[in-house]
């Protein structure tokens, strides 16, 4: 796999953006910046938390790494193993469910050869049955990164998957830029 | 065309930019209520308006601002409920997208009135590409002078940032999102003392949701009265109404409180109908938590007047016939919908959603998740049915927070209602309705 690289650290760049995101809160409360920062960390490090990583955030926000680790398996955002380049999100609640989702998670398995919670051998693609992604009038939805494509269809569903493979897309990017 | 005031100029090109927004009346409000209002006048405003939260409890909003705490010295905060995750509803996402300054400006007022120098935005993880056009519309306000130091030489300062939440639907319940905030788990805290006592950082703070503060530049530019006189009984002003599942017309309706809840689902002006001109099964009015009813309640008392569009029309008859406006989530489901699949992929989604803290709600969101489950598959006994029944009775007022009762309601009200469906699958051994 790819994906097994650990960030060190971050860029300068990041770097300035983690430490405008801690001076949002309060002298002291610092923590407060745990979800934006793993965030950032998860899109760094391909799409997951390594325990090395959660150790930097942690090293970043002046706090122990277990207050990281509780935190960071609590939140369903949060891939605590390895994942795909790209990450497909499918959501199964009942408004997408009512719309047609099963099918379309259906096809992204037949597509890809994988079930929920698996990744393509060649570590392109990951799959994920979420839960609702608060976009029901369009239902059904799938995520991938910070896109949402809403009034899925089979086709479209095709049309997607081709042109991320011929574009090689990676869903892991930092959500602030 | 009822009184819009959410969505009034949805339609308008680049309303999400400064320059729009202010051209079209933006952010007066703020400039008025710093002038003639104080904090407090602005609070009995808000009561006066009889404007409701609007996540979904529907407690007084007015009300729950008096309750904070300001006999310390201690910072004060106002934090914007952005977490939208009830199944249904997809109402704030709307605001945020397209008209994030009403927002920005509303939190002004409210910040305003309470007395907090620096509030935030929470907004669920997943809707970050909305998180970034909120931090821009800020950017905007900043340079503008409506946020910052002393806005508009008024002598108030106000930072707003916004904060990313990260995929748990616990979060939306208010004192889960202030652990979130403190950067812990999502995990709810025991009431009381409420957040208007000891809130973020054990501070007083008031946590109201999306579309609620998005309605105070309209009620400070027009008045309470003006939008008391909006609405039926105690459901004061307009509310927005999320409308998805098997409707002609899925989306976004602002429906002035009172409208009958017929004309909602078939008037060609809201839902326009069922699709495929099927017959119209159950409705779930308010987000996944409330009680389901059948189609002859939702359009219907169990006193044959009328259900109307209202917090109290729709919990006419209470939980044995009646149900809950909520979050304004509107689940419409049509003759070829399984109830108890349906039901299914609800009780899946608390199961997964239980922060794990009280065990009737963390053991017995799975077991109902897996005894429907077994019936939706056809392996269910008869006992099934009312083993389902007694777990949420036991679930129902025994946690911390609400997500237990919210679990156990679905489930309770399928059964009420739809006892045969459920009784027919264990009979078939089978789904009858499975393609």
């Amino acid at each position: 796999m790819q994906n097994n690289t650990n960030i060190s650290e971050f860029n300068t760049e990041t770097l300035e953006l983690v430490n405008r995101i801690i001076s949002r809160y309060p002298e002291g409360r610092q923590k407060s910046a745990i979800l934006p920062v793993l965030h950032i960390a998860q899109s760094e490090n391909s799409g997951w938390l390594s325990s090395e990583t959660m150790d930097y955030v942690a090293s970043l926000l002046q706090i122990q790494p277990i207050e990281v680790y509780e935190v960071a398996s609590f939140y369903s955002m949060f891939n605590l193993q390895p994942v795909g380049n790209c990450m497909i999100e499918v959501c199964q609640t009942g408004p997408c469910w009512l719309n047609g989702a099963e099918d379309i998670l259906a096809h992204f398995e037949k597509r890809l050869g994988i079930k929920p919670g698996e990744t393509t051998a060649d570590g392109q693609f990951s799959l994920k049955a979420v839960e609702c992604l608060a976009a029901c009038g369009n239902a059904p939805v799938i995520q991938v990164g910070i896109e949402y494509h809403e009034k899925m269809t089979t086709g479209k569903a095709d049309e997607l998957l081709e042109k991320w493979q011929s574009e090689n897309k990676c869903s892991h990017t930092n959500p602030y830029l | 065309m009822a009184q819009q005031i959410l969505l009034k100029n949805s339609d308008v090109p680049g309303l999400a930019s400064f320059e729009v927004y202010r051209k079209l009346g933006g952010y007066a409000s703020v400039e008025k209520t710093l002038k003639n209002f104080t904090p407090d006048q602005v609070t009995d405003e808000v009561k006066k308006s009889g404007l409701k939260g609007r996540g979904g409890a529907g407690f007084p909003a007015g009300m729950k601002w008096s309750f904070l705490d300001k006999s310390t010295s201690n910072p004060r905060y106002f934090v914007c409920n952005f977490d939208e995750s009830e199944p249904g509803t997809f109402k704030d996402r709307h605001i945020g997208q397209l008209n994030p300054h009403q927002l920005i400006e509303g939190m002004i007022l409210g910040s305003y009135a309470l007395g907090a120098r620096t509030s935030y935005i929470y907004i669920r993880g997943e809707l970050f590409y909305v998180l970034r056009i909120i931090e821009k519309a800020i950017e905007e306000a900043y340079a503008n002078g409506f946020l910052g130091k002393n806005i508009l030489g008024s002598g108030y300062s106000l930072d707003l940032y916004c904060h990313p939440g990260a995929g748990a639907y616990i979060c939306g319940e208010e004192t889960a999102l202030i652990e979130s905030l403190e950067g812990k788990r999502g995990n709810p805290r025991i009431k009381p003392p409420f957040p208007a006592i000891v809130g973020l950082y054990d501070c007083p703070t008031v946590v109201n949701n999306v579309e609620t503060i998005a309605n105070l530049p309209w009620i400070m530019n027009n008045g309470a009265e003006a939008y008391a006189a909006i609405g039926v009984g105690n459901s004061k002003g307009t509310k927005l109404i999320s409308a998805c599942g098997h409707i002609n017309k899925p989306g976004i309706y602002e429906i002035e409180l009172g409208l009958p809840v017929e004309e909602f689902i078939y008037s060609d002006e809201y839902c326009g109908g069922i699709r495929n001109g099927n017959k119209l099964k159950a409705v779930v009015a308010g987000g996944s938590s409330v009680p389901i009813l059948p189609a002859e309640l939702i359009l219907k008392t169990a006193k044959g007047e009328p259900r109307l569009m209202s917090y109290e029309s729709l919990a006419e008859g209470g939980f044995e016939t009646g149900t809950m406006l909520g979050s304004g989530g509107f689940i419409v489901m049509d003759e070829t919908t399984c109830i108890v699949k349906n039901l299914l992929t609800f009780s899946r989604f608390y199961h997964h959603e239980s922060c794990g803290q009280c065990s009737p709600c963390r053991e017995g969101t799975g077991w109902m998740e897996r005894i429907l489950h077994r019936i939706e598959n056809g392996h269910g006994t008869m006992k099934d049915i009312d083993l389902l029944v007694s777990i949420s009775k036991h679930i129902e007022g025994n946690t911390i927070c609400p997500l237990g009762d919210a679990a156990a309601w679905p489930v309770a009200s399928a059964i009420r209602h739809f006892r045969q469906e459920f009784e027919d699958h264990v009979k078939l051994q089978k789904c009858p309705l499975s393609k």
